[in-house]
């Protein structure tokens, strides 16, 4: 079974690494960025039970910081990444520290509002070019390598998406991460063990917003702008739909359904328009009623199913 | 004799919007002692435990364990100090194994518990000890379940030894046989007996055949104030306890074997 994984493993970083000979890298690059969000998302949801809907503030965050870092400071590519990731896991400390205070719905609230307070701060700071975005982003060098190249920059994005994913994935099979669960699971049994469960939240709280901020730093460097969208509630949404649709609590569910949006997204933009909304809302519907569990999960069950009858 | 009580409140009150649920509780409950806390629906029993474990925040009164004033501490602070509670519906990590259940009480000690950067192999090191605790309970051949599959006598089961995987001074079981049927009784009757030794428990039971059949002590309570006090024989002989319970409960009291 372990060997099944590792092989499993392989052939997917081997996808990767082949992927933009035949797509094109931008939208890989993009499909990259929102699964690595929605995998934070899904650490806060599916692992710990907290559902945040305020998300998309971490990744717009992120992403003026470090479109601000490279473009008005003009400091290194990395350092800029690392500025936009640190500056999201900060107000992820704040926002969540403020936020682990309520439970269920509440908390969802307070993280929703908190994120809006951000995104008109956002709407009216001069840094952020208000409307316009933060337009002309320059993507700079790395180890001598021009990133303005689209592959090079590639290669770039597949590294920091595999190492974040290695980092959630070793979050949730963790020491931490069993606690995370266990919270999520029965909440007064952790506390009566013993547990400081609030400390417990918000850690992992800073992790989900610093690697979901990564995700916006990436994206910055891609497209080479930031915009209000990515602080857009519409953005926490989405994230939220991605999750959901893949499956959450699923190793790899975000990743089907970041993969799946986007490109509708991607594919339908042209064609139909502002209808895609509506697409997007029937898939919402359809998912929440026809399959719960998401793609990746109401596949695990019937595996487990299949083998349940076969023994 | 002040040694000799490990827990004791004094004046215990809580008030909810007007109405109150505890009503001024002097309770003393001593070391080694099984100590059982009954009284009809409604008389607070519940409340009293969401209280000594601060999962309620008293409204007047104190509550002090080895000596130690612990009214203001917080319930994590609690379990830390070695009270540790069940609770009245089984407290189980349900989409956890079994293995995975105990091992997250052990796991507190080790003091990784924030290190997300490690693997949970790390945490294998107590599954020796896990297992210990499992074969004290009878479970050590369903370790690797899953928690959700497992009749619910044996959650309760499970539940005692993730509750004495963190060795307790004084262990609070919220109706540990609620909910069950004769073998199973028999069984956590047995249970609750053998752990018993070197610490205290206190619970609350509505089962007479277990609290005449295991309790030192018994505490009635009865619209929030305690009603009496003492070994099973005299309290159940107390005519206002048998009028706090009425009917067929008078029967149980009087012939526990009976039930």
């Amino acid at each position: 079974m372990n060997r099944r994984v590792t092989i499993a493993y392989l052939a997917g970083l081997g996808l990767l690494l082949l992927a933009p000979n035949f797509i094109y890298p931008i939208l890989v690059m993009k499909v990259l960025c929102f699964a690595l969000f929605a995998c934070a998302f899904n650490l806060l949801l599916g692992y710990t039970g907290l559902l945040s809907f305020g998300h998309a503030v971490f990744l717009g965050s992120a992403a003026y910081v470090t479109g601000h870092a490279l473009k008005v400071w003009e400091l290194p590519t990395l350092v800029g990444l690392l500025a936009g990731t640190v500056a999201a896991a900060a107000l992820g400390w704040v926002i969540g520290s403020l936020a682990i205070r309520r439970q269920g719905i509440y908390f969802a609230m307070v993280t929703l509002a908190l994120a809006q307070m951000v995104f008109f701060f956002f709407l009216q700071a001069p840094f952020t070019g208000g409307e316009d975005g933060l337009q002309g982003v320059p993507r700079g060098t790395l180890f001598g390598l021009d990133l303005a190249n689209d592959i090079n920059l590639y290669y770039l994005v597949a590294a920091i998406f595999s190492a974040s994913f290695w980092l959630i994935q070793r979050t949730i099979h963790s020491p931490f991460g069993q606690i995370l669960k266990a919270i999520r699971e029965n909440e007064p049994r952790a506390i009566s063990l013993g547990y400081d469960v609030a400390k417990y939240k918000l850690l992992a709280f800073v992790l989900s917003a610093g690697l979901a901020g990564l995700a916006g730093a990436t994206k910055t460097l891609v497209f080479k702008f930031a915009t209000l969208t990515d602080a857009h509630w519409h953005t926490s949404g989405e994230v939220v739909l991605m999750t959901l649709l893949g499956g959450m609590g699923t190793v790899f569910g975000p990743l089907v359904g970041a993969t799946i949006i986007v490109t509708l997204q991607n594919e339908l933009a042209d064609k139909v328009g502002s209808l895609v909304t509506v697409i997007m809302g029937a898939i919402f519907v359809i998912c929440v009623l026809a399959f719960r569990r998401g793609i990746v999960g109401e596949s695990l069950a019937l595996y487990k199913r299949m083998i349940g009858q076969k023994t | 004799m002040a040694e000799d009580c490990i827990l004791e409140t004094t004046g215990l009150v809580k008030e909810f919007r007007g109405f109150v649920a505890v009503n001024g509780v002097d309770l003393k409950v001593r070391r080694g002692h099984i100590h059982a806390l009954i009284g009809p629906n409604g008389a607070g029993k519940t409340t009293c435990f969401n209280l000594l474990t601060k999962f309620l925040e008293p409204t007047r009164g104190a509550i002090r364990f080895n000596g130690i004033d612990i009214t203001h501490e917080a319930p994590e602070k609690i379990a830390r100090r070695g009270v540790v509670r069940s609770f009245q519906i089984s407290a189980v990590f349900p989409h956890l194994t079994v293995l995975e259940n105990v091992r997250i009480a052990l796991q507190r000690k080790l003091g990784t518990s924030f290190h997300f950067w490690k693997s949970d192999r790390s945490l294998n090191l107590l599954n020796d000890r896990a297992m210990e605790l499992l074969a004290s309970v009878d479970l050590q051949d369903c370790a690797d379940m899953v928690t959700v599959e497992m009749p619910y006598g044996r959650k309760r089961a499970l539940e005692i030894a993730t509750t004495l995987a963190l060795d307790p001074e004084l262990m609070l079981l919220d109706e540990p046989t609620q909910g069950m049927g004769h073998e199973d009784v028999d069984r956590v009757m047995q249970l609750i007996k053998k752990v018993s030794a070197n610490r205290t428990i206190l619970m609350v039971e509505h089962n007479m055949k277990v609290v005449a059949g295991i309790s030192d002590t018994l505490t009635v309570l009865a619209r929030g104030s305690v009603l009496a006090e003492g070994p099973y024989a005299v309290v159940a002989a107390n005519p206002l306890v048998i009028e706090a319970y009425m009917g067929t409960e008078v029967d149980e009291l009087a012939s526990p074997a009976g039930h």
